[in-house]
């Protein structure tokens, strides 16, 4: 065997590019830089172990020029050939090639154990454990906080941001008012138009008011408008606040002695608070109004016969239900926006989760709230 | 045997809407050395080095890196620039999405077929010299300010580029991280013959590093020579800049 490698044998690593291999040495030539890498890891090993010899020299004499890559391609090779029964070992080499092998040389690289993988109970128990002490704890102790400002900010007028909740009701509730207003409308309409064939089957024409009028008031109205509320508001809420964390705004609050709940929060909860009954109202007018065009055109019920009918079947509960869901949404709005928004972490990134997170889980929460409040109001 | 140029601008000038930010820039950088470009606040450092990584068109003036002519340039032939060019983040830069060792393999694995052992290998040893090889896992907002920067310039280096671009890259360090940044980057100019440039302000960092000074005022260059000759300068700009460090000796 040993006879056999005293004779010249030949790699070729690419076109013109060939190495020796005499006496159990492997003689690198020209450079080992980054694209040569590449082809001196697939093919180097691979004919290596075929000249089935158990000591490998790589001389590194010839060598005229090496990079991080090729040094490290050497060290791989010698790993690669001892798992494989060879020992290799380097020799030779310009004093330049030595400094960048002693430069770029791996040592005794503390490798990272990947930690084993938690099986499917503990997945299922830190999801859950995670869930309440994380989201349900912390949302609710955001509440409280947010309520106790809230409350307390009504006596402190003075040191109030002038202006601030004027700022926040145009942009939550005065700019939203005209897409309330427009959807509504058209809900209303398709709500109508779709009972229309249903009810002139029965010859319940006239029920088509009281269909409108009660699905609106009591569920479309205040629905639509949480929804989009959400879907505007909730997001640009918690990208506000996730942009202010990341740039560190809300620290710089914090060290002027100032509460980034009352300074940030407390304003957008007023404005929404103050501004969704409103918002529900439109939207409920406006769905009305949309079911009566249905109703004149499709079951030629004529608007006095349409507002004459909407007086017996409009009740008081109605505006008070109304009104209850539109402070509930709003906080719900509100709260969830912020609760995202300050649990932002990884900058730009984590601005966009918190806002799309926000989003889902205020709409998630608008609609639970609104099968509780239906069941409560029934 | 005069030195090869690996930066050379002429005539660079520069204007945001009617504000005239570089009027008429002419420097050079050579092979081996590390060049750093001086300045006060809004001295157009920040534009000069914008030009020079292509991120800004070069409109009036002619710029040329590593012997190409980047004011006419192609889009392939930038790219392959780009690769030729390590880039240092004042910021560092990285992709938060990422973790330390995934950003600083990014440019290997896009740019070549290594295998991925071998890769996380490179990525290990680059990390290593910057002694950031615990954080390989870290995400960097987990990292502290200086951290951040060291992994940010294994990211630069990763390539092994003959060219290194650093923007304040001792901004926010302490003396002692700042010392090692700096002999890190003397290692990297000696072993691999590595040509930097680098824009600073930090006196003592540049004391220790610099071969070439290049200082702007008023958006053309004021002085442009050799650290010693820098010391030594009758230029009034460049006298008070290094005047600082005469302060300091005074308190010694």
């Amino acid at each position: 065997m040993e006879n056999n490698n005293s004779k010249e044998r030949y790699i070729a690593l690419e076109k013109d590019f060939i190495y020796r291999f005499q006496d159990n040495t492997l003689f690198l030539s020209r450079s080992l830089l980054l694209p040569q890498t590449i082809w001196f890891t697939k093919k180097i090993p691979k004919e290596l172990k075929s000249f089935k010899v158990k000591n490998i020299i790589l001389n590194l004499d010839e060598l005229q020029d090496i990079d991080s890559a090729g040094v490290m391609a050497l060290f791989h090779l010698k790993d690669k050939l001892r798992k494989s029964g060879i020992s290799a070992r380097i020799e030779g080499g310009s004093q330049s090639i030595l400094e960048k092998i002693e430069l770029f040389s791996p040592g005794q690289l503390p490798y990272h154990e990947t930690p084993l993988k938690p099986g499917f109970l503990e997945r299922t128990g830190n999801a859950v454990s995670h869930f309440f002490t994380d989201f349900v704890f912390g949302f609710i102790t955001l509440a409280a906080d947010v309520f106790y400002w809230s409350v307390s900010d009504i006596f402190r007028s003075r040191s109030r941001r002038k202006g601030e909740i004027a700022n926040q009701a145009v942009l939550i509730g005065v700019n939203a008012s005209l897409i309330v207003i427009f959807l509504s409308f058209v809900i209303g309409l398709v709500i109508a138009l779709q009972s229309s064939g249903q009810l002139r089957t029965f010859g319940a024409n006239i029920y088509i008011v009281d269909l409108t009028v009660i699905a609106m008031m009591s569920q479309m109205g205040p629905l639509i408008t949480a929804i989009l509320v959400a879907g505007r508001s909730g997001s640009s809420i918690a990208a506000e606040i996730a942009t202010m964390k990341v740039t560190a705004e809300l620290n710089a609050l914090k060290t002027m002695g100032l509460n980034p709940i009352r300074f940030v929060v407390v304003p957008k909860l007023y404005a929404c608070l103050i501004t969704m009954p409103f918002l529900i109202i439109f939207a409920n007018v406006s769905g009305i109004l949309g079911g009566g065009v249905a109703a004149y055109i499709y079951l030629d019920i004529t608007p006095e016969i349409f507002i004459n009918r909407m007086g017996t079947v409009m009740q008081n509960k109605d505006l008070i239900t109304g009104f209850v869901k539109s402070q509930v949404y709003a906080s719900l709005i509100v709260l969830t926006g912020s609760f995202f928004g300050f649990r932002v972490v990884r900058g730009a990134e984590g601005v966009g989760k918190v806002t799309t997170t926000a989003v889902v889980v205020a709409i998630s929460l608008v609609i639970l709230a609104d099968s509780i409040l239906g069941l409560l109001f029934y | 045997m005069s030195k090869e140029k690996v930066i050379e601008v002429k005539g660079l000038g520069a204007s945001y809407d009617e504000l005239v930010v570089l009027s008429d820039v002419n420097f050079s950088a050579y092979k081996g050395d590390i060049t750093v470009v001086l300045g006060a606040s809004g001295s157009g450092k920040s534009t000069v080095l914008n030009h020079l990584l292509g991120l800004y068109p070069v409109n009036k003036g002619f710029v040329s890196i590593l012997g190409k002519d980047i004011s006419n340039i192609t889009e392939k032939e930038q790219l392959s620039l780009y690769l030729q060019m390590g880039v240092f983040y004042q910021s560092g830069a990285l992709l938060n999405s990422m973790t330390v060792g995934e950003n600083v393999a990014l440019p290997l694995k896009q740019h070549s077929n290594l295998p991925d052992s071998l890769v996380e290998e490179i990525v290990y040893m680059k990390l290593g010299l910057v002694n950031m090889q615990h954080a390989y896992h870290y995400f960097p907002s987990e990292l502290s300010g200086g951290m951040l920067k060291r992994a940010a310039l294994a990211r630069a280096i990763v390539m092994d580029p003959p060219l290194l671009f650093c923007d304040e890259p001792g901004a926010g360090l302490d003396p002692i991280s700042l010392a090692s940044l700096d002999e890190l980057i003397i290692n990297l100019q000696k072993k691999l013959g590595i040509s930097v440039l680098m824009v600073t302000h930090e006196v003592t960092s540049i004391m220790r590093i610099a071969d070439r000074i290049v200082y702007l005022e008023n958006g053309v260059v004021a002085f442009e020579g050799s650290l010693k000759n820098a010391l030594e300068s009758n230029v009034e700009s460049v006298k008070h800049f290094f005047s600082v460090i005469d302060e300091a000796d005074r308190f010694k």
